[in-house]
């Protein structure tokens, strides 16, 4: 295949990641490494190298869409981004030393859990009752706009989140994902922000925790101009159709197919893993 | 004392920087597709060989190799030059964001975003 045939195909099969990316909110950078890996057999150090510049195209780009509607938090945002740009460091580093078969097998694992996370709604947690200090000290308390005025917020356990922030720094620098998922998770389960204040700030914080990593990323030569090009501009492209096509009904069918198809993608990438150590 | 109101001024501050961002992100994919026309229509008909890793060019892996390669005649540059301005993006936010921090004289936020600062240009200017 010569790159004027091998372009349009990534670039086709990035658009389409990073449609099916932003219409469920987990991104494009998870689907796209293993499709580029399985079924263009692409290196996965270079997948991932493509991927995470993908990650800072369409968190910078979906950015302004987010911050009219007033929902994000940069305070809490810039709070954690300590943890996750250390964590992106961490992560970044270990990727050059880990052998690509246990990279692809954590892949997999981790494409499990988007899977799974995809297919079932958010179960709501109690609210602890006590205000937390680090978050008075931080000011990390804020409010949101709602239809009956601006509706003001606690944030609880803040070590735990900021724990949870370098883990998902940490993945996302070790995989070239931007961990949405992970991210949300620390903020509206664990520190209890209301679900739109997390999926907004987890946005804005994504592109911040990507460019940690993507300088490490560059000098281990991870990013091939010829190669990140398509996957970068698809990405984006897809990415900013699916935000405008954003329709509540069919989300929940558009879920499941996604579900689907990331599941099988883990098995296959768990699969590679396995047979790669044997 | 009243209570600074901190969340007008953040707003204001989220609103320019989001502009920021995809001013940002559409100047760096105009580049990168720039040079992707020149990629192809260069090196249109080689083989891509990526399903092995043998890292990128040298002169393609640091800022200031990037910056010294790039003209009409090495397209990958260009490209690189593209995503470059792409990871400076969310630096620059970073930078914006502190400055914003200092106008509302908000020390503890100067530190905490200096920190997150200094942590994204160690990445980016540091050899690794």
């Amino acid at each position: 295949m010569t790159n004027l045939e091998f372009t349009p195909l990534v670039f086709g099969i990035s658009a389409v990641a990073g449609c099916l990316g932003a219409l469920t909110g987990l991104g494009g950078g998870v689907v796209v490494t293993p499709a580029l890996t399985l079924l263009l057999g692409v290196d996965i150090r270079y997948a991932i190298g493509a991927s995470l510049v993908s990650v800072i195209a369409t968190s910078s780009g979906a950015a302004a869409a987010y911050v009219r509607e007033g929902y994000s938090n940069i305070r809490i945002g810039m709070f954690l981004e300590i943890a996750t740009t250390l964590g992106a460091l961490l992560g970044a580093f270990l990727a050059t030393r880990t052998p690509t078969a246990i990279l692809s097998l954590i892949f997999g694992l981790v494409l499990l859990h988007a899977a799974w996370q995809s297919s079932r709604g958010r179960s709501h947690d109690e609210k602890s009752k006590k205000p937390d200090r680090l978050a008075e000290r931080y000011r990390l308390n804020g409010s949101y706009p709602s239809a009956e005025g601006p509706r003001e917020y606690q944030v609880d356990h803040v070590k735990t989140g900021f724990s949870l922030m370098f883990g998902a720094g940490t993945l996302s620098g070790l995989l070239g994902i931007g961990s949405g998922a992970l991210k949300v998770i620390a903020m509206d389960q664990a520190m209890h922000v209301p679900f739109k204040v997390s999926t907004t700030t987890s946005n804005f914080m994504i592109g911040v925790t990507a460019a940690a990593s993507a300088g490490i990323y560059l000098s281990r030569g991870y990013i091939e101009p010829g190669l990140a090009m398509p996957v970068m501009l698809g990405v984006l492209a897809g990415s900013l159709v699916g935000a405008r096509q954003l329709i509540d009904t069919k989300v929940r069918v558009l879920r499941w197919i996604f579900a689907a198809v990331v599941g099988v993608m883990a098995i296959e990438m768990i699969v590679t893993g396995v047979k790669g150590n044997l | 004392m009243a209570a600074p109101n901190y969340q007008w001024d953040d707003q204001r501050l989220e609103v320019i920087i989001s502009v920021l961002l995809r001013t940002g992100v559409l100047i760096s994919a105009a580049v990168v597709f720039l040079g992707g026309i020149c990629f192809l229509s260069k090196h249109g008909n080689e083989q891509p060989e990526y399903h092995v890793f043998h890292a990128t060019a040298d002169t393609y892996r640091s800022v200031w190799g990037v910056i010294h390669a790039v003209g009409p005649s090495d397209c990958q540059a260009i490209i690189q030059v593209g995503l470059l301005l792409l990871i400076l993006t969310p630096i620059a936010r970073v930078a914006f964001s502190l400055v914003g921090f200092a106008l509302e004289r908000d020390r503890i936020y100067v530190e905490l975003t200096s920190v997150v600062l200094v942590i994204l240009i160690y990445s980016l200017a540091a050899p690794h």
